[in-house]
């Protein structure tokens, strides 16, 4: 890039080449005014505000738009430009009215500031519609937002962020000159249109006209206390800010700036308005002990002194490995840790582990014994410049909805190409070169396939075979009787698509694959993740920028419960559990006795119960209740173990069966940090009160653990991170001061160590790449007569998981109200079954009623169903069959039946 | 839900279509024209249909549809009468000619009469202040208008009661 020097305002300022002449003065902290600038979009020039004078240039330009040359000399503060900006501003006062006195952006307005700032002459401050009600337009009705005419000064910046940021185009302007005004196509309302509720229009709105509808009247910009924390709900990780009214002690809204990592100042819907569960009126704010069928409400010395004694006692006559624990994704490092920490130091037993047993332990497993390393191997914001994208089994755009936003920017403004293998036709195929829809279950043959191409087309990077890994041999053995044909038909996608595929992944100068869970929820999901990796390595695709093998991981901090250990295999840092070395290492850090033997996985747990091994459970924010699979027989369990402990922050369906309740806190309510799916270890800040008596998670832990006789006690998070640090080398490095601003990820082994971008450059963890044969083996359960339909359940963009959260905010249940079955229009016309008909869908295992949605979005004979709903609970259906190595259940493929409900 | 604009006939689009290749937005323009020439405005289904079809989003075409006078969203009568609401005729009584024109059609300004016989428009000025108030009518100008000429005007582009049996 060339340097250029420009002097702004008698600064010397170095900028690059194409860098505007605002871009410039921001960086260097020299304020132009503008209203249609926003860093996420290309620049307008249509507010007119930013004029500045160049030397050498005819009259002023806009700075927003002028790229900088060197040795140019700019003035932004003259006498003559001042008053050019006091008749723009002036003019769109004009068109502006509403009164700052009344409006929710006072505070946060840059109409105002500016206002304020050149004095604009109180004659022009049209107050004309001062409290009278806003016209009806696209946002009538809608729970979201809230679109005031009156006060848009017609900057476009929304109209512009929904096309060029978000992908979505649902607005646009309509009429002209004086009468223009935003709207969606045909005045629609705001939630029939391609709009996904992201609020990114809000973020970039400079005035108050466009709005959070719930957050009005409860309080204006200039009174509300802004806490910088990240996001509870997906693995993105986004920096949001709580936005709290110092009266009512509550959550206003949720916002984020410009520049911060990964976000970028993007939110989802999720984020953005999904934080009414915080002070939601049915959090738990006391302890309840169930007596006679009942819960009643308890002291927490009762509480946690009935907790300690049950536990101890099935200790002492069980033993150890008859208790178990389910920590949890969502809570924080600091907790997670502590939760193991009490599960194997204080308890002694190696029986924890969480919902990432559900999600990527496929991935855990696969991706260390291919690289060394279970993690996502590059950053996000590298997405943006990959060449190639592949997409395989992530539904990115409803389940990563800012990673997408990376994607889309890749394809859209800097030409990458786009492979999306997915049975579904998601919205990600919009943008798409290619669409696989290979039937569900067959990724392996699809994989296989591509890499038998790859060989025989001599497209293998043999050099990075050769240096970097080891038994290509046996792949090339595995592979030699593939046959495209026979591929073709197991997966149902035509052989030359398959070629095609292989041959833009396997050409293009930085290829990336993204996947999630339509790859790790098989019972091959090992195998799959190992052909990935081994597709990877077989075009040096791996360990470069932009680069790389990228598990997208679905819980805001499962990266992180699985780097603390709450795994039942390993000790935080991914230290194996029955490596004597490491059992010394951790015995000496606890001072205590520590088990050898590994633990048992979730799904084993709940049949451990059945045989009665399993006597008492300690769940901590965990639903099994509605997200493991086949319900009848988790409930069955739940409803069975003698001891069931739920720690929460709802009564949720699994605290149903508890004996005692713990009202735990929310994250908002708490400090801590959580790692997201790009390895980034970044702080939670605590922004509200907790309600009633809630109480820390690491607290209760560390309260019952010195009631068994185990003392542990901590004064801060940060002090347990401290902890960490010095028990993981992986998190070495890390400490608050260090995240204080933006997070870290690891690898950072020591307090010099700047993070790692992407993983296994020069080198992977385990030294040499793996190589690992897998053959096609076809899913669990197949199709017969009387179970005709492939069932594939998922997630969906307005949910979260099983919906505790989600469900209590106002903005989703209005788009997302209840759960449905996707099936294919002529399956659907076969049945006799219309669009939101009641249908009944049928397993071996279960049944569940639920509406009909109609759609040509999936192929012929295969179903689709959220999971988060539970009045129409997925896992009621799906099939508890697991994956040899991961013990990761089938979510994704079962046999159904469907049929009209008369 | 809206009932104008839904099933509306699709072979129409598919000829209009099918003389563009690789449509993008600039060919925007001529096929609105189009589709407004086939069906006499631009039905709603129809422009979805468009967006659908050609990947360029619905609110981008509406937003082009609503800038131009010439586009319009709802079917359009026989005949067009528009009627001026500019100073001069303001003065001269306008207003209650619109009154009657409206009252004698049983419509609002920028509605069309259920027969489609007739679509009404008011207009800021239609250039001709010396013969306010004015009223024209498919291009016909009717100047010094009192509220009885109206019926007898609009009478004569009515069809006759024989045509319609
Ligand atoms: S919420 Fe997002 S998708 Fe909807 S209109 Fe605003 S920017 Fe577009
Ligand atoms: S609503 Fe806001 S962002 Fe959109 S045009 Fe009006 S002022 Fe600009
Ligand atoms: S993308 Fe994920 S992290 Fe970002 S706001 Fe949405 S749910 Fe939160
Ligand atoms: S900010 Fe430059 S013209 Fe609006
Ligand atoms: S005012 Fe009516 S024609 Fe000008």
């Amino acid at each position: 890039m060339t340097q250029m020097n420009v002097k702004i305002d008698g600064k010397d300022c170095i900028g690059q080449a194409g860098q505007t002449i605002l871009e410039l003065a921001i960086d260097n902290g020299i304020d132009i005014p503008n209203l249609c600038h926003d860093p996420r979009l290309k620049p307008s020039g249509s507010c007119r505000l930013c004029l500045v004078e160049v030397e050498g240039a005819r009259g002023p330009v806009t700075a927003c738009t002028f790229e900088i040359a060197d040795g140019m000399v700019v003035s932004t503060d003259t006498e003559e430009i001042r008053g050019l900006r006091k008749t723009v501003l002036e003019l769109l006062f004009y068109e502006h009215k509403g009164a700052c006195a009344t409006c929710d952006d006072n505070g946060e307005c840059k109409l105002q500031t500016y206002g304020y700032e050149y004095q604009v002459e109180d004659d022009v401050i049209n107050c004309g519609s001062v409290c009278s009600e806003p016209v009806p337009n696209y946002t009538a009705g809608n729970e979201a937002i809230e679109y005031d005419v009156d006060k848009c000064i017609r900057c476009g910046r929304c109209i512009r962020i929904c096309e060029e940021v978000q992908m979505d185009s649902a607005l646009t302007f309509k009429e002209r000159a004086g009468q223009a005004e935003v709207t969606t196509a045909f005045d629609i309302p705001l939630n029939e249109s391609t709009c996904e509720l992201c609020g990114q229009c809000i973020s970039t709105c400079p005035t108050g006209a466009l709005y959070e509808r719930h957050a009005k009247g409860k309080g204006q910009c200039k009174d509300l206390k802004s806490t910088t924390t990240t996001c509870v709900y997906c693995g993105v990780g986004c920096q949001i800010d709580l936005n709290v009214s110092a009266k009512t002690g509550k959550i206003v809204r949720a916002t984020s700036k410009t520049g911060v990592v990964p976000n970028n100042g993007n939110l989802c819907v999720k984020g953005r308005f999904g934080q009414d569960f915080v002070s939601d009126n049915r959090r738990l704010t006391m302890p309840l002990i169930k007596k006679d069928g009942e819960f009643k409400e308890a002291s927490w010395e009762e509480a946690l002194d009935l907790v300690a004694s049950r536990l101890g006692a099935i200790k002492e006559v069980n033993g150890a490995d008859s208790i178990a624990g389910l920590s949890s994704a969502k809570c924080t490092n600091e907790e997670n840790y502590i939760f193991q920490k009490f599960m194997r130091a204080c308890v002694g037993t190696n029986n924890v582990d969480h919902c990432a047993r559900l999600c990527h332990a496929s991935t855990v497993a696969g991706l260390a014994r291919a690289f060394g390393s279970g993690a996502m191997t590059n950053s996000i914001e590298e997405l943006k410049d990959a060449k190639c994208i592949f997409v395989i089994g992530s539904n990115t755009t409803e389940a990563h909805p800012v990673i997408a936003l990376n994607i889309k920017h890749a394809v859209v403004n800097n030409g990458a190409e786009l492979i999306v293998a997915d049975p579904r036709c998601i919205d990600l195929v919009r943008f798409a070169d290619m669409h696989i829809a290979q039937k569900p279950g067959t990724d392996v043959a699809l994989i296989n396939a591509m890499i038998k191409v790859i060989i025989d087309e001599d497209l293998l990077d043999k050099d990075f075979i050769a240096e970097r890994t080891e038994d290509f041999e046996l792949l090339k053995e595995a592979v030699k009787n593939v046959s495209l044909k026979e591929a073709a038909e197991i997966t149902t996608i035509p052989a030359d698509l398959i070629r095609q595929a292989a041959v833009t992944y396997a050409r293009a100068k930085t290829s990336t694959i993204i996947y999630s869970m339509g790859i790790t929820q098989h019972t091959t999901g090992t195998d799959n993740v190992l052909s990935l990796a081994n597709l990877s390595m077989v075009t040096g695709h791996i360990g470069k920028e932009s680069t790389g093998v990228n598990p997208l991981r679905g819980q805001n901090n499962v990266q992180g419960a699985c780097d603390m250990g709450a795994l039942p295999n390993v000790y935080p840092g991914y230290q194996q559990v029955e490596s004597p070395n490491v059992q010394d290492k951790f015995e000496a850090a606890w001072n205590a006795k520590l088990s050898p033997n590994k633990g048992l996985t979730i799904v084993e747990i709940m049949h451990a119960i059945e045989e009665e091994k399993i006597k008492g459970l300690y769940i901590m924010g965990e639903n099994p209740a509605l997200s493991d699979p086949n319900l009848n027989r988790t409930r069955k369990a739940l409803g069975e173990v003698e001891f069931l402990v739920v720690q929460d922050i709802f009564l949720t369906e699994t605290a149903q069966y508890a004996d005692v309740v713990l009202p735990a806190v929310s994250y908002a309510e708490k400090d801590g940090t959580f790692t997201n799916t790009e390895r980034r270890v970044q702080r939670v800040r605590k922004a509200v009160e907790a309600p009633g008596e809630a109480r820390l998670d690491w607290k209760i832990i560390c309260d019952i653990s010195t009631r068994m006789g185990f003392p542990m006690a901590y004064y801060r998070a940060a002090g347990i991170m401290d902890e960490i640090a010095s028990v993981s080398p992986i998190y070495g490095g890390i400490s608050y001061d260090r995240i204080e601003k933006v997070g870290l990820a690891w690898p950072c082994f020591d307090k010099e160590h700047p993070g790692t971008k992407f993983l296994h450059k020069g080198k992977f963890s385990r030294g040499k790449g793996k190589f690992h044969p897998v053959t096609f083996i076809p899913a669990k359960e197949s199709t017969d007569k009387e179970f005709p339909f492939v069932l594939s359940t998922g997630r969906q963009l307005y949910q979260f998981h099983t919906g505790t959260m989600t469900r209590k905010s106002a903005v989703i249940n209005q788009v997302s109200p209840t759960g449905y079955v996707e099936i294919q229009l002529d399956d659907a016309v076969n049945l006799g079954i219309s669009n939101g008909d009641r249908v009944e869908v049928k397993t071996r295992r279960g049944c569940v009623e639920t509406d009909a949605k109609v759609t040509e979005n999936i192929e012929p004979g295969w179903i689709f169903m959220p999971f988060h709903f539970s009045e129409a609970p997925a896992n009621m259906l799906t099939i508890d069959e697991l994956d040899p190595v991961a013990k990761i259940p089938e979510f994704k493929v079962c046999a159904a039946a469907v049929r009209k409900i008369s | 839900m809206n009932l104008i604009g839904e099933n509306s006939d699709l072979n129409i689009l598919d000829d209009i279509l099918s003389a563009f290749t690789e449509i993008t937005s600039n060919d925007l323009i001529p096929i609105l024209q189009r589709i407004q020439n086939g069906y006499g405005y631009l039905p709603k289904d129809v422009v979805m249909e468009v967006s659908e079809r050609t990947g360029i989003a619905a609110s981008q075409i509406y937003g082009v549809a609503t800038f131009y006078e010439q586009f319009h969203l709802k079917p359009r009568g026989k005949h067009l009468i528009r009627c001026c609401r500019g100073t001069a005729c303001h003065v001269k009584g306008g207003p209650e000619i619109i009154d009657v024109i409206k009252k004698c059609l049983g419509l609002e300004a920028g509605e069309t009469t259920e027969d489609m016989e007739f679509t009404f428009e008011t207009v800021a000025c239609l250039g001709a202040c010396a013969l306010a108030p004015l009223m024209v009518i498919d291009g016909n100008y009717y100047g010094m208008m009192t509220k009885q000429k109206v019926a007898e005007v609009l009478d004569s582009f009515r069809k006759p009661a024989e045509e319609i049996a």
